[in-house]
């Protein structure tokens, strides 16, 4: 475990260094003034946050603060919820995507989602992979197909394990491999923007370990934003953190200084495990 | 790690408590198993009283006649077309008629005899013989076999069925005379000791009612009726055959328990029906009929095709109507439509339509198809809208339920890599949901082939002599042939109306198993 975080702090710094030379300022997405409610209960406060392209931003806090709900807004998920009334900018491309006449499900092909419990399709590892290429048509040929099937694979690192079986299915695979069939799911439709919910949340360290080199690999092309429960985690993954807090945007900052140097006194307290 | 006492596992209390849970864990199972060996042995006990009753409906007795197709009785002069000759029931009932009276001369002479041989025969069972002669017309004037049913009370007196009836065999019989026309005299030393304990015995049991009871005894063709006897010698009627036939044989004697006045055969047939059999003129047959005739007023003519061609139709229609429109209802209830007040009233009304008796389907159908719209009465096409009415609130309910058995993550996960709300119910929702919402179609359309009571409000119970060639003929259903069957009063109806049962059981077995194979084919796990 140990040394599995001091390589990462390695890979870490190397990142932070590329995103310096690439502009970590640019935004990808800016969110203003989101506030998300369920029926009555307000469940985001006003949160305004930028997020960088190329990098990867962790989104922390106590459990019930609004992560998922936020991260859900992103790819306009809340659509899905009857009750959930999303208001506020959400600026990407310069495009307010939370415009009721942006079409979200092409907004989604753009957005991958990895979700918080794996959730393969009831089909093949190969249908699972390809369903997204089929619905958009990114694939003319079958070959085209599987070859965008092999590559997605590839880079979830699942490939290994499951070339010679692509035609069992998909939840015959184990707890970890299935979160990384749903990682090479969402990157097969070659998303721009990919929202991970607590990816590793049921997996073992070594499952985590190869999610988080995954992430970091992606991270050279996507825009990432993850939340995880995790602190160490989120060290290891992320160069820009936030910080939520009972609907509220406490602290968003470079990931090297909200751990060692908040700003607030709250964050400081999570992040130490005093609370949450 | 500490030196603390472990804690005590075994201490009274816990022991105690188990022992409880114990108890009351094999309590549960207990009940849990008589519950449903009292399931299995009620069902066991259905099956076995069904089958044991159409078993012996499976066979019947046909009657063979070597007849020669006389034109002038079959086709005479300006009815000879093949249409007249098709229609021609009295000229085919003659011929064959005329064959059992040559058969039986003894009868000649005597009307009321004549009328109980000719009996023997149904008259309208020789309407498919005429249809095939005048299909085939070179078959005029040449010799032919032809096979047609027994009279269905002496097919059930040849299974038994009629009356419990004694056999012994007698000893050898060494000389018989006619002492008087008709009249009989066996003899044989101690020939017929056994039959006289026999009646003896019976005496003993029933009193003088014995006396009423026919003993018949028979050697090859002939049959006598007994009047006397001592244990050497026997005195009878006889009812067909000669005396000569008793010289050297070992009779059988059939001691028949219900009196000849209360049995729908009188002594005479059963003794040409022997002597038809001895002839070998009589074999049992699978009953084919069953499944290739329509109804009739004649047990032994009838077949249920109509009813199983009308329940085919009838079905049709039903899955034709409620399967796509119960899926669709219910795809748009629990996957588009909004939560709010009128979908909880639709809701809660679909609820409660599933619990309307079945006999409410068929008064609205009667109102409203026939009386408002006009429909043909008796139609398959009513029925199976009245039964797709009946079907649809379960078709609903089941395909709902499987719907939201689908976990939820599926459809967030299309959603996720930018499926359409429709691609996401069609390529991932219903493919999962599909064996429930099949099962659920089969079970409802397994209800709806069971329903008599809103085809008898539509007017299927009619008696329908054609297969219905389309949903707007006239028609019936099986279940109410079983109903219209089984209110007849003759006993050979009750065999038939259990193999149209045993028939009706089998299209259900038949849908359950679809169902049980859809289930494993395409059960998925996630
Ligand atoms: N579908 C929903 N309907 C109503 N309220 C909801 C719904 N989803 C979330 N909420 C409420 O919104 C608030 C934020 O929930 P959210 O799921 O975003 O929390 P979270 O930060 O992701 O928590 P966790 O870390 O436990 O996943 C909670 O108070 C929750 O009760
Ligand atoms: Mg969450």
């Amino acid at each position: 475990m140990e040394t599995t975080i001091t390589e990462s702090r390695e890979t870490l710094t190397a990142g932070t260094s590329m995103d310096e030379t690439q502009g970590l300022t640019y935004p990808r997405i800016e969110c203003k003034n989101i506030n998300v409610s369920y029926g009555d209960k307000q469940a985001i406060f006003d949160i305004s946050l930028p997020i960088p392209d190329r990098s990867v931003t962790a989104l922390i806090g106590p459990s019930g603060c609004g992560k998922s709900t936020f991260l859900r807004c992103l790819n306009r998920m809340n659509d899905t919820i009857e009750s959930c009334k999303v208001t506020g900018e959400i600026i990407m491309d310069g495009e307010n995507i939370n415009d009721p006449d942006i079409d979200p499900v092409l907004l989604r092909s753009r957005v991958g989602m990895v979700f918080q419990k794996p959730n393969p399709f009831p089909k093949s590892i190969f249908d699972n992979i390809a369903y997204g290429p089929r619905i958009h048509g990114l694939a003319e040929t079958r070959e085209d197909l599987d070859e965008m099937v092999e590559k997605s694979l590839r880079r979830a690192g699942l490939w290994e394990e499951v070339k010679d079986r692509l035609s069992s299915p998909g939840n015959s695979l184990s707890g970890g491999q299935q979160q990384r069939l749903c990682i090479a799911r969402a990157i097969a439709v070659r998303p721009e923007v990919i929202l991970m919910d607590e990816p590793c949340s049921a997996l073992d360290p070594v499952a985590t370990a190869r999610i988080e080199e995954l992430i970091d690999e992606l991270r050279k092309r996507y825009c990432i934003v993850i939340v995880t429960h995790s602190m160490q985690q989120a060290a290891r993954v992320s160069q820009r953190t936030a910080f939520f807090h009972l609907g509220e945007l406490v602290e968003m900052g470079e990931t090297d200084q909200i751990f060692t140097n908040p700003r607030e006194r709250r964050t400081e307290d999570y992040i130490t495990g005093r609370f949450g | 790690m500490t030196d603390a006492a472990p804690a005590p596992f075994r201490n009274e209390k816990a022991l105690k408590r188990l022992k409880k849970r114990r108890a009351a864990d094999t309590r549960f199972r207990f009940y849990g198993m008589s519950a449903i060996a009292f399931a299995l042995a009620a069902l066991s006990l259905l099956i076995v009283s069904i089958l044991s009753q159409a078993i012996s409906a499976a066979t019947y007795h046909v009657v063979r006649y070597d007849v020669v197709l006389d034109p002038a009785v079959i086709a005479p002069a300006g009815k000879d077309k093949p249409a007249d000759v098709a229609r021609n029931i009295d000229g085919f009932y003659n011929l064959l008629r005329s064959n059992l009276l040559q058969t039986f001369p003894d009868v000649q002479g005597n009307r009321l005899e004549t009328r109980e041989l000719g009996d023997l025969l149904t008259r309208l069972a020789v309407l498919p013989v005429a249809k095939s002669v005048a299909a085939n017309p070179t078959q005029i004037g040449q010799e032919m076999t032809i096979k047609v049913p027994l009279n269905d009370d002496l097919d059930l007196y040849l299974k038994g069925a009629v009356s419990p009836e004694a056999r012994l065999k007698l000893g050898t019989v060494e000389q018989g005379t006619e002492t008087a026309p008709g009249r009989v005299t066996l003899s044989g030393p101690n020939a017929f000791k056994g039959l006289q304990s026999l009646i003896s015995a019976q005496r003993a049991e029933v009193g003088d009612a014995v006396d009423a009871r026919s003993i018949l005894v028979t050697s090859g063709p002939a049959t006598g009726r007994v009047v006397s006897m001592s244990a050497n010698s026997l005195e009878m009627d006889l009812l067909t055959g000669s005396a000569a036939d008793y010289q050297g044989a070992r009779p059988l004697a059939r001691v028949i328990a219900l009196p000849e006045a209360q049995r729908n055969v009188s002594d005479d047939q059963i003794a040409w029906t022997l002597a038809l059999k001895d002839m070998g003129r009589i074999s049992r047959v699978p009953h084919f009929s069953l499944l290739t005739h329509t109804d009739s007023t004649y047990p032994e003519l009838a077949g249920a095709l109509a009813a199983i061609v009308g329940s085919l139709l009838t079905m049709l229609v039903t899955a034709f109507i409620a399967i796509p429109v119960g899926i669709f209802a219910s795809v748009y209830l629990e996957e588009f439509a909004p939560r709010n007040r009128l979908t909880e009233i639709i809701e809660v009304n679909i609820n409660n339509l599933a619990a309307v008796p079945s006999i409410v389907f068929g008064l609205l159908g009667a109102a409203v198809f026939l009386g408002f719209f006009g429909l043909p009465r008796s139609a398959p096409l009513v029925g199976g809208l009245v039964l797709a009415l009946l079907t649809l609130p379960t078709i609903i309910i089941a395909s709902r339920a499987a719907l939201k058995s689908v976990p939820p993550s599926i459809r967030a996960a299309a959603l996720g890599v930018g499926a359409s709300k429709m691609q996401s119910v069609f390529h991932h929702v219903l493919p999962v949901a599909g064996p429930g919402i099949f099962t659920g179609a089969i079970l409802g359309m397994a209800r709806a082939l069971g329903e008599t009571a809103p085809l008898l409000l539509i007017g299927m119970v009619a008696f329908v002599a054609d297969v219905p060639g389309g949903p707007t003929d006239e028609s019936t259903a099986l279940p109410v042939l079983v109903y219209s069957w089984a209110t007849h009063a003759e006993r050979a109806w009750e065999p038939m109306t259990a193999a149209v049962i045993v028939i009706l059981l089998m299209f259900l077995i038949t849908m359950n198993g679809i169902v049980v194979f859809l289930r494993r084919r395409f059960e998925r796990r996630w």
